[in-house]
């Protein structure tokens, strides 16, 4: 499970964002974005999510081309249901990709607020129900976009193990941050400014 | 299978929630209904020749009012984006979003036409005309609608282009909906009518899903 861009280029309008960005992260990997704002770390994200426009480039993941199903991402906008309660939230993602919601909440210190709309949850809280999320899905590739803007200490140590779990399975992870990270040993990709 | 059951759970959970959404177009069908009689007299036998269409009209727009906040919701908190990579191709999630539209407006609308059929004194004979045809012509409304919302999801002022855009896809639906209610009422046979509709459905089917799908791509780019 190894993940490899190849000369990803993308323009907005008519301006180059992302120059033919290579990248390579092995099973259990990670790798942090780095640069100043407006960079194209949020861009080359959602290129790689496959949400975002590739005008040119190649993107593959454990050998092959067909990312669908394989992708966790979190980006600035954490996609939570503000009507749904958080374990309803959780509990989507779970069915959707056909797992069990339960252990997730309690790992980032969620249970007692899981029979709560998610409207009443703080910004902070709903960023955690998001990272939640990312254990729900069970996805072997996480992009997260400021993962832990928001959160508190004890909350971004909670993540560490997470992410530390997620990367002991051979999972891959790439971050886009300002933030110091729970990732030891992460490679670092710096964008230039644009 | 799963995920799409999901998502469709999901939608009925929310509008469960915010049940204003669906009681809001529920009664802007009622009240739009029941201002022709006050606008063209009540002499019964005018209503009972207009019913048919002022039916058909209210529900069609009725049908409209909660279409832009159908991905809306879902397109501005970020859930469009999770939905688009949770694996379920865009097709079907626009699919499972038309059957809830469908079924939260569709068919409360459906068991609201019948009243205000009979308030519009719509002779009897002519009721199961009418609700066939508007069965078969809601489920189209659902489908192309959920395509037009798609298409101008993160457009600049959608909400204006979107009846725009939908109300002529829709002419086939109302001019055969109508013709159906006004035949039977006449006492001449519907069979027709009510085939053209379920062809315009069958086509709608397959066809709205799809561009729905491409649509919601190219918006989260």
């Amino acid at each position: 499970m190894r993940l490899i861009a190849e000369a990803i280029s993308t323009f907005r309008g008519d301006r180059l964002v992302l120059d033919r960005i290579s990248l390579y992260v092995p099973a259990g990997g990670a790798l942090l974005l780095l640069g100043p704002n407006g960079a194209g770390k949020s861009t080359l994200l959602r290129a790689l999510a496959g949400l975002g426009r590739v005008d040119a480039g190649r993107i593959s993941f454990d050998g092959s081309d067909e990312l669908a199903g394989k992708i966790a991402y979190l980006g600035h906008l954490d996609g939570i249901k503000p009507g749904l309660s958080a374990a309803e939230n959780l509990a989507f993602a779970a069915r959707v990709a056909g797992r069990d919601p339960a252990s997730a909440l309690d790992a980032l210190g969620l249970s007692r607020l899981a029979g709560l709309p998610a409207r009443m949850l703080s910004a902070g809280q709903k960023r955690r129900l998001a990272l939640a999320r990312l254990v729900v899905s069970g996805a072997p590739l996480w992009l997260l976009d400021e993962p832990t803007l928001g959160v508190d200490a004890a909350s971004v140590a909670a993540f560490g193990a997470q992410l530390a779990a997620h990367r002991a399975g051979g999972g891959v992870v790439v971050a886009a941050t300002h933030l110091p990270l729970p990732l030891p040993d992460a490679a670092e990709l710096r964008l230039g400014a644009p | 299978m799963t995920a799409f059951w999901a998502l469709l759970a999901r939608e009925l959970r929310l509008a469960a929630r915010h049940g204003g959404d669906t009681a809001g177009a529920l009664l802007f069908f009622f009240v739009a209904g029941a201002l022709f009689p006050l606008a063209i007299g009540p002499a019964p036998e005018t209503l009972a020749r207009l019913a048919p269409g002022i039916v058909w009209v209210c529900a069609l727009l009725a049908a409209l009012l909660p279409l832009d906040r159908l991905f809306g919701a879902d397109f501005e908190d970020g859930s469009l984006d999770q939905l688009l990579l949770s694996g379920l191709p865009g097709s079907v999630v626009a699919f499972g979003k038309a059957a809830a539209h469908w079924l939260l407006t569709g068919v409360p609308l459906l068991l609201a036409a019948g009243p205000l059929a009979v308030m519009l004194r719509l002779p009897t004979a002519a009721l199961p005309a009418l609700l066939g045809g508007l069965a078969l012509g809601t489920a189209c409304l659902s489908l192309l609608g959920t395509a037009c919302a798609a298409i101008v999801l993160g457009a600049r002022r959608g909400g204006v282009l979107l009846p725009v855009l939908v109300l002529p896809l829709t002419t086939p639906v109302l001019i055969f909906g109508a013709a159906a209610a006004d035949g039977a009422a006449s006492g001449l046979p519907v069979r027709g009518e009510l085939m053209l509709l379920g062809a315009y459905l069958a086509a709608c089917l397959p066809l709205c899903p799809v561009a729905a799908g491409a649509a919601l791509r190219a918006a989260c780019e």
